[in-house]
């Protein structure tokens, strides 16, 4: 996670320069780490490491508080976010349906961890708690698209659908 | 001062203006129970273990943070008071790893006393719990987050008064945890080791490395030569374990219980800090003398040492180049004590009892190996040195040995007093004084440095000299002082600078006290006052007049500062990058 990689550089010095007039403009002003970081987010899509660092280190905010921050509140995110979201409920009336299978199908499919994203940003898979519709278990949402009584063998029907 | 009465369960009581129910309740002898709450360093109300009636409050109240008023009516006891409080408890007990058996806190654990206090005597409800891994990759601490009931003291502590803030509650609800940042472990972001965090964890969610089996090893090993070296706040808080009045020095008790735990010696780390006042004393005159970098600032806190190499890497050629007096003495029993006693080095085993867990991570430095070996083979904490001793039965109230072994003996006053914040610059002051002078002080006594305040100052005259001095304990204060001297706004020639709040005393390793003790008693002072009487009564209190560091320097080092005493006595620092990217 370097921002030195060459092949973009041009494109990652530009969102360093937006970074720092963000940083520039929240200068000195209190309770400014929520309203940077919502910017920081609208320019790179989700908070990685650097970012952190450099707000912490610009704005005399530890890395800890900064980090306790972006893991409370759900609208911050630590990992890129595909054009599609896919999040598999490990609730518990999911998970005795196998929704660890499922899950299991689509790391196999997309070649991605949880927390991870498709390398042409198409794609980012997430485990996630009870989403409340446990009559459906096991459930996968892809962003507003609900699909519940899932089986392995459907994932990679599903996925051909946004492809 | 406005003054309020106010009645807390029928008893009337007149306080100050400004004092919570709980400060009342205190003074009215009504015992509330809390969890959370640790005077001046965490009053945020979050475990709700206090709640109170307050006649006309819609909803019980927590007493740890709740303001008194005139004429109000509180009431501890109440049917809905005992029931509130227990379903708290409950709850929290209810996803708590309850392994007590076999837990390092079982019998100082303020979540067992409330369990037992409030008679806990099954739990309605099973909940749900995380099983996290621990985190034992730290040469000091070890994390524990199955046993941490998010009281948040310990974040409070590395934040507000440390400044280090490596670790912070992150996620939310039911995930929450306290943790460095993406749950990385405590050796992979910039913590000291202070090990302040575990002095105020309530429960056994946060402890130190325990390395008390490689000493049983060594005690058993037939071949080995096994020295323990106590450092001075050492005798000043270890019979706390053994339930001594805070403040009793316990000397002659700890050096019995060494030998009979099997030591084939026992010396007094104040040997070596007379040592290094020699050393450091030697190099704040030379640098004043010779125009070098200033203020000095000392280096026998290996919290601080590493809080400057990521936080002030500007000011490390600030820092004495002088080990600190544990490593400088490991470094001469491996030569000087091994050559004169005929014992092969590698055959000497040195154990150092600190009260300090930054000390476990010191002696690990690469560089701290001058001898050819290292030169401390093992740190143990104040706290690990009990449990061996409570381990082999041993009778802590045995005084049948009064003085340290020879050929080191004891040490001088000057040495004792390093243990307490100010205590170094004491010590310095009386050498340095004497030295420039010649002349003998008419008082020992630098009372300007001593005490608990954050940062003290003191200039003393010496001679033509005028000598600038100031004194920093706990890294929050340290952090403000050296901001001042970086900005011009204060100039020094010398700054003693201690990690831990009150200096070694209330060091990392030392018995825990609990929140219903330290919150109302200044652990700091109580046994600084052991040191300091100890100091009083012996007959040398001054450094340089110590004999052992005399013939030291006769026999082996000719005098402070040569090359002999660099290559063993004197180290050097690195900067440290703070969060590497990966
Ligand atoms: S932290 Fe306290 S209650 Fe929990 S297991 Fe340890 S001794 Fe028992
Ligand atoms: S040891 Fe000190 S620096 Fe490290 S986490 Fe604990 S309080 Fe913070
Ligand atoms: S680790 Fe200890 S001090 Fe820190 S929040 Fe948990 S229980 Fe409290
Ligand atoms: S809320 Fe008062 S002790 Fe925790």
């Amino acid at each position: 996670m370097s921002s030195t990689c060459s092949c973009s550089k041009e494109f990652v010095d530009e969102r360093e320069e937006r970074l720092t007039e963000v940083i520039e403009k929240y200068r000195g002003v209190r309770g400014a780490l929520i309203p940077v970081l919502h910017e920081a987010q609208e320019i790179y899509g989700y908070l990685p490491f650097h970012v952190q660092k450099r707000i912490s280190e610009e704005m005399q905010i530890p890395m800890g508080e900064i980090y306790g921050v972006i893991t409370f509140y759900t609208q911050f995110s630590l990992e890129p976010k595909g054009e599609y979201q896919i999040q598999v409920c490990l609730g518990t009336a999911c998970y005795v349906k196998g929704a660890n299978l499922i899950l299991e199908k689509f790391k196999e499919k997309l070649g991605i961890d949880v927390g991870g994203c498709t390398e042409d940003g198409k794609f980012s898979l997430q485990a996630c708690r009870c989403v409340g519709a446990c009559g459906l278990a096991p459930v996968v949402m892809i962003n507003e698209d609900v699909y519940g009584g899932l089986k392995p063998s459907e994932v990679e029907k599903i996925l051909k659908k946004y492809q | 001062m406005e003054m309020v009465t106010l009645t807390i369960d029928n008893k009337k009581v007149r306080v100050p203006k400004g004092y919570t129910v709980l400060q009342a309740a205190r003074e009215a002898k009504i015992e509330i129970p809390t969890l959370c709450f640790l005077k001046d360093i965490n009053e945020i109300g979050a475990c709700r273990m206090c709640l109170v009636e307050i006649k006309g409050a819609k909803k019980l109240e927590t007493a740890c943070v709740y303001p008194v008023s005139e004429g109000m009516e509180v009431y501890t006891q109440t049917p809905q008071v005992r029931e509130a409080r227990k379903v708290t408890l409950e709850l929290i007990l209810s996803n708590h790893d309850r392994s007590c058996l076999t837990c390092v806190r079982s019998g100082n654990c303020e979540l067992q006393k409330l369990a037992e206090q409030l008679q806990i005597e099954e739990l309605p409800y099973e909940g749900e719990t995380h099983k996290r891994p621990l985190d034992n990759f730290s040469p000091s601490i070890i994390r524990d987050p199955n046993k941490c009931i998010l009281c948040r003291r310990c974040v409070s502590m590395c934040k507000e008064v440390q400044t280090v803030a490596v670790i912070d509650v992150i996620e939310r609800g039911f995930d929450t945890i306290i943790s460095p940042i993406y749950e990385k472990s405590l050796n992979e972001v910039p913590c000291v080791n202070c090990g302040q965090c575990i002095t105020v964890c309530p429960v056994g969610a946060l402890r130190e490395k325990n390395d008390t089996e490689k000493v049983w090893d060594a005690l058993a090993a037939e071949d080995l030569h096994v020295i323990a070296v106590t450092a001075p706040a050492i005798r000043a808080a270890l019979g706390e374990e053994f339930g001594f009045p805070m403040g009793t020095p316990v000397t002659s008790n700890m050096i019995t219980a060494l030998h009979n735990l099997g030591f084939d010696k026992v010396f007094d780390v104040d040997t070596a800090a007379d040592l290094t006042i020699m050393e450091e004393g030697t190099e704040l005159l030379n640098r004043i003398k010779e125009g070098g970098k200033l203020p000095l600032i000392t280096s026998c806190s290996p919290g601080w040492i590493k809080f400057c190499e990521h936080n002030f890497p500007e000011f490390l050629d600030n820092l004495s180049t002088c080990k600190s007096p544990q490593q400088m003495f490991g470094a001469v029993l491996k030569t000087v004590y091994a050559e004169r006693m005929g014992i092969d080095p590698a055959k000497i085993f040195v154990v150092s009892i600190m009260p300090c867990t930054a000390k476990k991570f010191e002696a690990k430095r690469p560089e701290m190996t001058s001898s050819g070996y290292p030169d401390i083979d093992v740190v143990l904490t104040t706290r690990e040195l009990a449990r061996m001793i409570k381990e082999a039965g041993i009778d802590f109230n045995e005084t049948t040995r009064q003085h340290f072994d020879d050929p080191m003996g004891d040490a001088s006053g000057a040495g004792v007093i390093f243990g307490a914040t100010g205590g170094v610059m004491e010590a310095a002051l009386r050498t340095v004084a004497e030295v420039i002078t010649g002349q003998p002080l008419s008082s020992l006594d630098f009372t300007e440095v001593r005490g608990v305040e954050g940062i003290k100052e003191a200039t003393v005259d010496v001679g033509e000299m005028e000598i600038k001095a100031a004194v920093a304990h706990g890294l929050g204060n340290a952090r403000k002082l050296l901001e001042r001297v970086k900005s011009g706004e204060a100039k020094y020639h010398f700054i003693e600078i201690m990690a831990c709040p009150g200096g070694c005393v209330a060091g990392g390793g030392q018995p825990i006290q609990p929140s219903q003790v330290r919150s109302w008693i200044d652990i700091r002072s109580e046994r600084a006052n052991a040191l300091y009487k100890e100091d009083k009564k012996l007959p040398i209190r001054k450094s340089h007049e110590n004999p052992t560091v005399q013939r030291l320097y006769d026999i082996y080092f000719s005098s402070p500062g040569s090359p002999k005493a660099h290559e063993l006595l004197h180290t050097h620092y690195t900067p440290r990058e703070n969060y590497p990217e990966e």
